[in-house]
């Protein structure tokens, strides 16, 4: 398994050549192009604005301003998330040829995803800074140094999640449905649409059992809301969690490997 | 002599398609790394079964046999792609597998991402496929078209740069998987080009094909692998033959089996004495007849005095007909028609065209009717065999009840093959027969 990890790192330019063709290949053909990149965030944000703004103005706090803005700090990283994690589901199986009639090393296919998908998360920065900049919301340098750190544990978070999902679903196919809807719960139980401080305290022990939770917060604390982040000690705690379920994941993917070519 | 593909006793055990059981082989895979341990033998299917292969550096192996045999899996345990129950597989220097052409092809992008993309898939840098792409795209035939997304192109042009992109990995070993048939006769002859530049190199190659010709012309050595197991390995004219013989055996049944369904089948609709079809020249299988004179057993035999279906083109057929009349008969005509598949009449006769006049019959005894040499192309015909009376009403007619196949090894066309030569004056010269 640890050779294989290594051999991993030997397919560098394969996996950067697929996610740069997975770019590409997305929106060719449409007018806009790669700028759907940056309106799609920005439209499933006017969907929650519209929501909470118009529609149910009572129900959210009055103290977060603006309250869009907040959205975003967590919407931006949960839709990186949930797409990679469902694509992933299904990659094996529409990568089914490349696996099946070629000598190909099947896992860069879920991490292909996981990254094309973080490339998406990474152009929808730049609007969160603009908003910022925009709305004189002060940003502490410091605190955006633990920026990098949150990606980098959301990324073994969403890696290890994706090797597990696309390896059994190659064996369940069921889980490809399941999950739509595992994950529209998962996101209603994590604070990107609401702020934890809304939760009552039952629920607030349960959205901690939330992995995402911890991540949205560290989001919102070091993006959004002003003074120093001090969510540090559950973002660590996450990131060794992720990393182990990074390795069980590959475990786990290396495991049903030689039934891929059989199975798909 | 060093090896460039060992392969050990090999074994690749397929799960039959069974969703019941899937936990339990999914645990062991987990358990165990094998997906296969907790199966019962009849819940799998052994797609290879002890197959050894040793091919020395430098040759061309030609694999060979029926469809499922178990040619395409063992190429690709060879390549790597899926991994044997047990033995080994050891191959020396890069492989490239030609198993399906633009299998990672991304139909939205153009061509030249796309050879990028393939050439690093197969194992490639990009230095490297910048500096052979030019190639890549004249080989391809594709200039025109490379910056076109590949959905735009069509079958023959992807296939041309899935074989253009897989053939310039220039890979130590070259496995290729019935792929040479892809392009026009122009692209044919320059993949075989391309094989025949291989092999000066030394590089090995192993060819999965069902062009017996291509082996015996290009291959040191063929190997007929004949449900998972090796049948014969050698001389590629030699395990050729042999496989041929097989096949005509296995014919040789089908046919046997086929004629006997279509005959049991008309004793069953039409009965005994049935009328004659209103239109004889359009009439299918069957049978008719008043039965005063019975057709009881008609057997083909062929030049070693054996009862058979397929006869070589040129070679001797005797049509037996075994004919029984239970009360003496004085007016009766012997006939026999030949068929091909097309239903056009290739030959027919009868006892009274020939000016045979009857005189008596009783009881019952065997005609034989010897055609010394059947010269027909090859193709499957089919016999009409009947005895009626001189005004045309039917004692037993049979119709198109026997096939037979002619074979030959010559692809000349029409029906009939009347025996011919050629004679060249000496100023018009052949290298001889192309092998």
């Amino acid at each position: 398994m640890l050779q294989n990890l290594g051999r991993l790192l030997r397919h560098r330019s394969l996996i950067q050549s697929l996610v740069a063709r997975e770019l590409k290949a997305r929106y060719r053909g449409s007018v806009l192009g790669f700028f759907w990149s940056f309106i799609n965030p920005l439209l499933l944000l006017l969907v929650y604005w519209f929501v909470f703004s118009i529609v149910l103005p009572g129900i959210r706090p009055v103290d977060i301003q603006p309250y869009a803005l907040f959205m975003f700090c967590g919407l931006l990283p949960w839709t990186w998330f949930s797409s990679s994690v469902l694509e992933a589901s299904n990659v094996l199986i529409t990568g089914g040829n490349l696996i099946k009639k070629v000598l190909f090393p099947a896992e860069v296919l879920p991490f292909v995803t996981v990254f094309a998908n973080m490339v998406h998360f990474i152009l929808g920065l730049p609007i969160i800074g603009g908003a910022l900049l925009y709305f004189a919301i002060p940003i502490r340098p410091l605190e955006l140094l633990w920026l990098p750190v949150v990606v980098l544990v959301q990324l073994f978070f969403t890696l290890g999640l994706a090797l597990i999902v696309s390896s059994l679903t190659v064996h369940f196919r069921d889980l490809k449905d399941i999950l739509g809807n595992l994950m529209t719960f998962w996101f209603f139980a994590t604070p990107i649409i609401y702020p934890m401080s809304l939760a009552p305290p039952v629920g607030k022990a349960l959205l901690d059992l939330n992995p995402f939770t911890h991540l949205a917060i560290s989001y919102q604390e070091i993006l959004f809301y002003d003074g120093p982040f001090g969510h540090w000690k559950w973002l660590l705690a996450l990131g060794g969690a992720s990393i182990a379920l990074f390795l069980v994941g590959y475990f786990l993917f290396d495991r049903l490997r030689d039934s891929f070519a059989e199975e798909v | 002599m060093t090896h460039a593909i060992k392969v050990d006793r090999l074994l690749k055990v397929y799960r039959r398609f069974s969703r019941r059981r899937r936990f339990a082989t999914l645990k062991s895979a987990l358990l165990s790394g094998n997906l296969l341990s907790d199966l019962r033998p009849h819940e799998t299917f052994s797609a290879l079964q002890d197959v050894s292969l040793d091919v020395a550096e430098g040759r061309t192996v030609g694999v060979i046999g029926a469809n499922g045999s178990g040619k395409s899996t063992l190429l690709r345990l060879i390549a790597g792609i899926t991994k044997p129950t047990a033995g080994t597989v050891w191959v020396k220097g890069r492989i490239s597998a030609l198993i399906e052409l633009g299998a990672g092809f991304h139909p939205e992008i153009s061509g030249r991402e796309n050879v990028f993309i393939n050439g690093i898939m197969l194992g490639l840098s990009k230095q490297e496929i910048a500096r052979k792409f030019d190639e890549i795209v004249a080989f391809a035939e594709l200039e025109d078209f490379i910056e076109a997304p590949v959905k735009t192109y069509s079958s023959g042009m992807y296939m041309r740069l899935g074989f253009a992109v897989a053939i310039n990995v220039d890979p130590d070993v070259l496995l290729i998987d019935e792929v040479l048939a892809v392009g026009d006769q122009n692209f044919t002859r320059k993949c075989l080009d391309k094989l025949a530049e291989f092999r000066r190199r030394g590089k090995t190659i192993l060819l999965v094909t069902h062009a017996l010709g291509l082996v015996e012309r290009l291959c040191d050595e063929a190997v007929w692998l004949d449900d998972g197991r090796v049948r014969a390995t050698g001389d590629p004219k030699r395990v050729i033959d042999a496989y041929l013989v097989d096949v005509e055996e296995g014919e040789e049944k089908q046919i046997a089996n086929a004629d006997a369904k279509v005959r049991e089948s008309t004793e069953i609709t039409a009965g005994s004495g049935d009328d004659p079809p209103p239109d004889m020249f359009q009439a299918t299988e069957g049978r008719w007849g008043s039965r005063e004179i019975e057709i009881v057993k008609v057997t083909l035999v062929g030049d070693d005095h054996q009862p058979t279906h397929v006869f070589p083109s040129g070679s001797r057929m005797a049509i037996h007909v075994r004919a029984r009349a239970r009360e003496p008969v004085s007016d009766f005509v012997f006939g026999v028609g030949l068929f091909n598949v097309e239903g056009v009449c290739c030959y027919g006769t009868n006892t009274e065209v020939e000016d045979l006049t009857s005189d008596h019959m009783v009881g019952e005894g065997e005609i034989i009717f010897t055609v010394d040499s059947l010269d027909l192309v090859a193709g499957t015909y089919k016999l009409d065999v009947a005895v009626h009376k001189r005004d045309g009403y039917p004692y037993d007619y049979h119709r198109l009840l026997y096939t037979f196949r002619v074979k030959s090894r010559t692809n000349d066309v029409g029906i009939f093959r009347p025996r011919h030569r050629w004679k060249f004056p000496t100023n018009i010269r052949f290298t001889g027969p192309l092998k």
